[in-house]
Formats: C-alpha cells, structure tokens, sequence
C-alpha cells in the first residue's frame, strides 16, 4: 500500500531526562514485584477475602485494555466506517494497543495467586466454558498475538531498511507475503475486541446480589463494549494531540475533530442506553438522588462522560485544546465507570472497604512507566508516526520536542 | 453512486446477518439441579457455642491455628473469621442480653455453585453428591470463585509464597472417607449440626419448625436461596436470618442468570464467526472501493 510511504521514525537521542525518571518508576515497580513474589500477595496489597480484586485488575486489566482499543477502534473508523485518511493512525494505535495489553498481562500474572499453574489455561480437558474469565484469558492472549502480527509490517520495513545484508533481504520477500494476508488479522483485531471487551462486563453479571444496582444489569456486556469504543477514540484524540505537542508535530484537528465525533456519537448512545436502563430497571432515583456515595460516583462519572460529549458536539470547540478536553473527560468518566463497576460499587452491602496500598499503586505506575518507557523508544526507532505533511525543519523540530520533553517530562508519566 | 448503494446494502445485509445469528443462538439449555445432594442442616437453637466443630475441622482438615487479635503470643485457636486456615467458624450475634444467637458458617454448597461457574480450569468442581470442592493442582489464582460467591466463602491465602483457596469441602478427602461423616457433624456434642440426604434434612427442618412454632422461625434458610444451597440453616423465632450474616438473596441461581446471558451471545461460536465473517466481507469491500478510487484517480 501507498500508506507506507507516510510513516518514518522520529530519531534523536533515546536516553533523555524523560526516560530516566520513567526508568526510576519501573524499577520500584518491577522491585516491589519481587517482593511480591517472595512474600506473597499479602505483603505488598490491601486486597483482602471481601474485595479479591484490586487496582491491579480493575485499573491495569479491566480499564487499561479499554484504554489500548485505540487500536480497535481507528480499524472500526477506517476499514467498516470507510473512512481511509485516518490510516495514518493506525501504527502508533495499534503499538499503543499492544502494549496496554501486554501491561495487562504482567499484572494478571502478578495477580494470579498460582501463576505456576497458569499453563491449565492451554489445556482443553480443562476449560470450563460457563467461565466468562476462559473467554477473557483466551481472547486476550490471542489478540496479543494478533497486534503483533498487524505491527510486524513496521518491524519488517525497519529491518529491510538496515541493510543488514541477509535479514534485510529476507525481510523483503517476507513482506509482500505477509500483506497478502494481513487482512484477515485485522478483521480478526476486530472480532477480538469485540469478544473479551464485552466478556470484561461479562466478568460481574453472576455477582447480582455484590455489584451495586445502580450498575449491575443484564446489559453489563453491551455497556462495556460501547464503552471501550469510546474510550477507544477518546485516548487516540489524546496520544494525538499530545504526541503532536511534546514532538512539536502538525495538529491535525479536522481529522481528529472528526475521529472524536465518532466517539461522540458511542457515547451518547452509552449514555443514552444507561439512562434507558436505570429507568427499566427503576433505579432512576437511586442513581440520580441516591445522596450516597455510590449516587455521587455514578454522578461523577456520568457527567464527565455527558459533558465530554457535548464539547465534542459543539463546533465552536474544535481547538487542540478542547478536543484534548474533552478526550480526557471521556476517558477518565468512562474509566470510572469501570472502577464503579469492579471496585467501587462491589462488595456494597459490606462494611469492609477497600484502598490500595503505596505498593500497590507503584506497581502499576511501574509497568504504566515501563510501557510508556518502551512506546517512546519505539517511535524513535521504527516508522510508527505518520510523516508530517509539511516537513518542518528536521532540526528545528527536534531540538524543539527535546526542550520541551525536558521541561514537561513529569507529564510523561501520566496514563 | 449505485455501487455506494450496493455497498451500504451488503454493509446492512451483514450486520443484520450477524444480529440474526446471535438471535437464533437462543437460549441454552441450564444443566440439571441435583437435589439428592449431601449437606448439613444447622439448628442455631440447639447449638451451645462450643466451637469443638471448628477445632475438629482444622484437626481433620490439616489446618493451623490463627492468633486472636488479643493474644499475640499465639496460645489459641482464635479465627475472627473464615480465612485462608479456617474453613468453618462459629460467630456470635448479640442484639441484647436476651437476644443473641450463635451461628455456624462454612461453604453452602449451593446446588448451582456460583465458584464452579466462574472458574475458567475448572478448578472448583460439584460431585455427584453435591459436594463443591477445590482442586489446588488446576487453580491458577485468579480468585473470581472469590469475586462471584454470594456468601463471601472462598478465602485466599493472602500471606503465603505459595497460596491456596480455602473452603469447606465437605470433609471429601478427609473425615467422610473415614468416618463417614464431616468432622464437624461427628463432633457436636447437641447435635445442632446433622449430616445427610438434602431431601431428609429438610423434611426433618420442617417438621421441626411446624412442630414448634414458638421456638423456630417459620423458614429454612438455604431451601430456596440462590437456587438452593445443601446446607441448611434454621434459626431462632427471635433472630432474622440477616443478623446471622445470612442475607437476604434471590431465589434464581446467579449462575444460571450469567451462563444464560453468556450462552445466549456464544451459543455454538456462531455470533463470533458471523461477526467476522460480516467485518471481513465489509473490510475487504471498502478495501477494494478505496483502491478504485486510486486507480481512477
């Protein structure tokens, strides 16, 4: 394809002040893994027999990979929507994706209180197919595997332009073959998603009477999924406009206007159907005027993702700076949404509450740094980014991004 | 234009093809309720707090004591509650001086257990009898037995290198081999906690509360509760269920409510294939529409 052409790599220095405070984090996070491994679960989290899950599944697992469906949904926008010319941002989601997926899977191996025993999973004899969770592991684990395979083109054109003698050349005549077929893996990259993003709300439809009724329903799948998809195009709004920030690049804002759009219009049918469903239900009351603390989250989370999409529906909002907004209010109301689900309003009737511990909360800031770490180096390496239109510079461009790297690198950090 | 048409009607035709699909998977057939299980009924009139049942069970379950908050020398026996060493526990509620009562929990062994629902390597298992027990060589820890459980029993091993999940069985594999019969009923010294036949069990619960309404709340605890548990409970006229930690639950199975939500959408794998098979049709169509588009460009 023509597309090709379009990516380039971003070079420039690897080791910058950025990278080492993200290289600090991921130290302490994979240390205080050790320390999870060596003294058991208990040592490093606050998780107990009433609340089993913590911030390790419902963040990194549960909210993290609805994060990493950029991937799946610009696919959606470009190969069922039609809509082509948002192609140009298919590597960068797609790498985005595989990395909030394989974070998710370091934490589900640090979660799993038997991981020795994980390989039963591979085991046919052994599933047990009412379990939500065998779709979940099944699904994710094959989706890695697929993103892999929709990012080897970057890999292979790297490699090809080396010029590494054999590798180089073996790359060359592996690539046309692998375009051949590469379709069916991005419908597959589609399928998947689909599958284990509504499996994820699938998880909690059997804890009628310990999720809180504001949000269990037998709907649980349906929301999740309409959820991940505009989570999906909410954080490519965000990676775009800040990428184009911190690397000094083009904004693009008609074209992200109009990607944002389509989130848009997922949320306002989520919204729309989670209303629709209260009022089926008769939990209206308690959602809306509940005056307790499960009312004011689903306010919060509510009204973050209602105003996020109003922005996005208002035309005279239209500036990098609203659309970034926006994406963050929606990304943020819908992750929420999540945490109601799994954490916040789990377990309601019970006295016991649940905080992460420091440790805890550093080891997944640990592996968040430690993807992020892996993503910029990444991008400086292999044609991910889309080349810009107009070329500024080259110069200019870098020592620009460079500065300003430095003098924001705690911004870095943030998921 | 009439191929744009043409498109958007195999593009409605697909999806439509897919929804059709996902309709027809219907629902699934629920695997049958076996209600000629073993259980236990629990008379929280009879029984005197002896906690000889909790000591009996560690004994017969290789279980280690757990200090008591008040002894940190670690002289007794003393479990707040079921964790990762205490399987059974007996718990004391106390609404005045002359309303209190004793109660024993461990696993309900629901007839369609929640644990054995959610477990992806089948880990947690029903027998022929009823019985839900743990395999610890499948278990991989993910603790979502935990997560669906509406009696909050599966305890984890939060402390240790090398963790289990931690429920009563039964006695399965320890004193029913034995003894013929859970450590806990061979021990009570009242006969609070009896051993048998689901069916009898309850016969004889609720023969006891009609012969003697004054004494006993006129229910049985576990009869209908999420579907039915083989363990039983009747409690005082003067204690509601819910003070014992008994809650007040549904009558339909959470499980049976999940797997047909599940089974409706996965039936036979045909909703997955269709959708992708409707994506792949679409993706490729577009496809080819853009690389007409170059070429006339």
């Amino acid at each position: 394809m023509t597309e090709q052409a379009h990516y380039k790599p971003l070079g420039g220095t690897l080791f910058t002040r950025g990278f080492f405070v993200l290289l600090f984090f991921t130290i302490i996070g994979f240390s205080l893994i050790a320390v999870r491994f060596w003294k058991g679960i208990g040592a490093v989290s606050n998780m107990t027999d009433v609340f089993p899950l913590g911030i390790w599944i419902t963040y990194d697992v549960a909210t993290g990979t609805a994060l990493a469906c950029g991937g799946y949904a610009i696919a959606l926008l470009v190969y069922i929507l039609n809509d082509w010319h948002y192609h140009s941002l298919m590597r960068s989601a797609i790498l985005l994706s595989f990395f909030g997926y394989i974070l998710a899977g370091f934490s589900v191996i640090t979660d799993l209180g038997r991981y020795w025993n994980v390989y039963n999973i591979f085991m046919p004899s052994r599933w047990q197919f009412n379990s939500a969770l065998l779709e979940v592991a099944l699904c994710i684990m094959t989706y890695c595997l697929v993103l892999f395979i929709e990012f080897l083109p970057v890999i292979l054109e790297w490699l090809r332009g080396l010029g590494w003698g054999r590798v180089s050349e073996l790359a060359d005549r592996f690539s046309p073959k692998l375009d051949r077929v590469l379709i069916f893996f991005i419908v597959l990259g589609m399928t998947l998603p689909t599958m284990h993003q509504s499996s994820l709300g699938s998880l909690f439809l059997i804890a009628t009477s310990k999720v809180h009724p504001i949000w269990h329903t037998m709907y649980l799948p349906l929301f999740f999924l309409l959820n991940c998809l505009f989570l999906g195009y909410g954080v490519v709004v965000i990676e775009s406009t800040l990428s184009s920030y911190i690397f000094d690049r083009e904004y693009e804002v008609r074209d992200l206007a109009g990607l944002a759009g389509t989130g848009a219009w997922i949320a306002t049918m989520w919204l729309t159907l989670r209303v629709a469903d209260l009022a089926w239900r008769g939990r209206l009351g308690m959602a809306f005027a509940g005056g307790d603390r499960y009312s004011l989250s689903f306010l919060i989370e509510f009204l973050l993702v209602a105003f996020g999409t109003l922005f996005l529906f208002n035309p005279k909002l239209r500036s990098p700076r609203w659309l970034f907004i926006s994406g963050v209010l929606l990304i943020v109301g819908g992750g929420l949404y999540r945490f109601n689900v799994y954490l916040i309003g789990f377990n309601w009737t019970h006295h016991w509450k649940y905080f992460p511990s420091l440790a805890e909360f550093l080891i997944t800031m640990g592996i968040i740094a430690f993807e992020f770490l892996a993503y910029f180096t990444l991008v400086k390496i292999l044609p991910v980014l889309p080349a810009q239109h107009k070329p500024h510079p080259a110069g200019r461009a870098w020592q620009g991004w460079q500065s300003k790297v430095e003098s924001r690198s705690n911004n870095w950090h943030l998921p | 234009m009439i191929s744009q048409s043409r498109r958007g009607f195999l593009k409605c035709f697909g999806l439509a093809g897919t929804a059709l699909a996902v309709a027809r998977a219907g629902f699934a057939s629920e695997g049958a309720i076996n209600d000629n299980g073993v259980g236990l009924l629990y008379d929280a009139t009879r029984c005197v707090g002896c906690k000889a049942c909790v000591a009996a069970c560690k004994r017969a379950n290789d279980l280690p004591p757990e200090k008591g908050s008040f002894d940190p020398e670690g002289l007794w026996d003393a479990p707040a509650d079921l964790d990762g060493k205490t399987r059974n526990i007996i718990k004391l509620y106390r609404g005045s001086e002359s309303v209190w009562s004793y109660v024993k929990v461990q696993c309900m062994h629901c007839m369609k257990p929640s644990c054995v629902s959610v477990c992806p390597v089948s880990a947690m298992q029903q027998d022929a009898d009823g019985r839900v027990f743990y395999d610890k060589t499948r278990c991989i820890g993910c603790r979502m037995c935990m997560v669906a459980c509406p009696f909050i029993v599966p305890r984890f091993q939060w402390e240790k290198r090398f963790p289990q999940i931690v429920k009563c069985d039964l006695c399965k594999f320890s004193e029913v081999p034995r003894k013929g019969k859970p450590a806990c009923a061979g021990v009570c010294p009242t006969e609070a906690v009896q051993y048998g036949r689901r069916r009898q069990l309850l016969a004889e619960a609720k023969r006891r509360t009609e012969k003697n309404p004054g004494r006993y709340r006129s229910y049985v605890y576990g009869e209908h509760e999420v579907g039915g548990t083989n363990v039983l409970y009747l409690a005082s006229a003067a204690v509601s269920f819910d003070k014992l930690g008994l809650p007040k639950l549904p009558y339909e199975a959470p499980a049976a409510f999940s797997e047909k939500i599940q089974h409706r959408i996965y039936k036979g794998f045909i909703a997955p294939l269709a959708l992708y098979a409707a994506l792949f049709f679409i993706a490729v169509g577009n496809r080819e529409e853009l690389g007409e588009k170059e070429e006339g460009r």
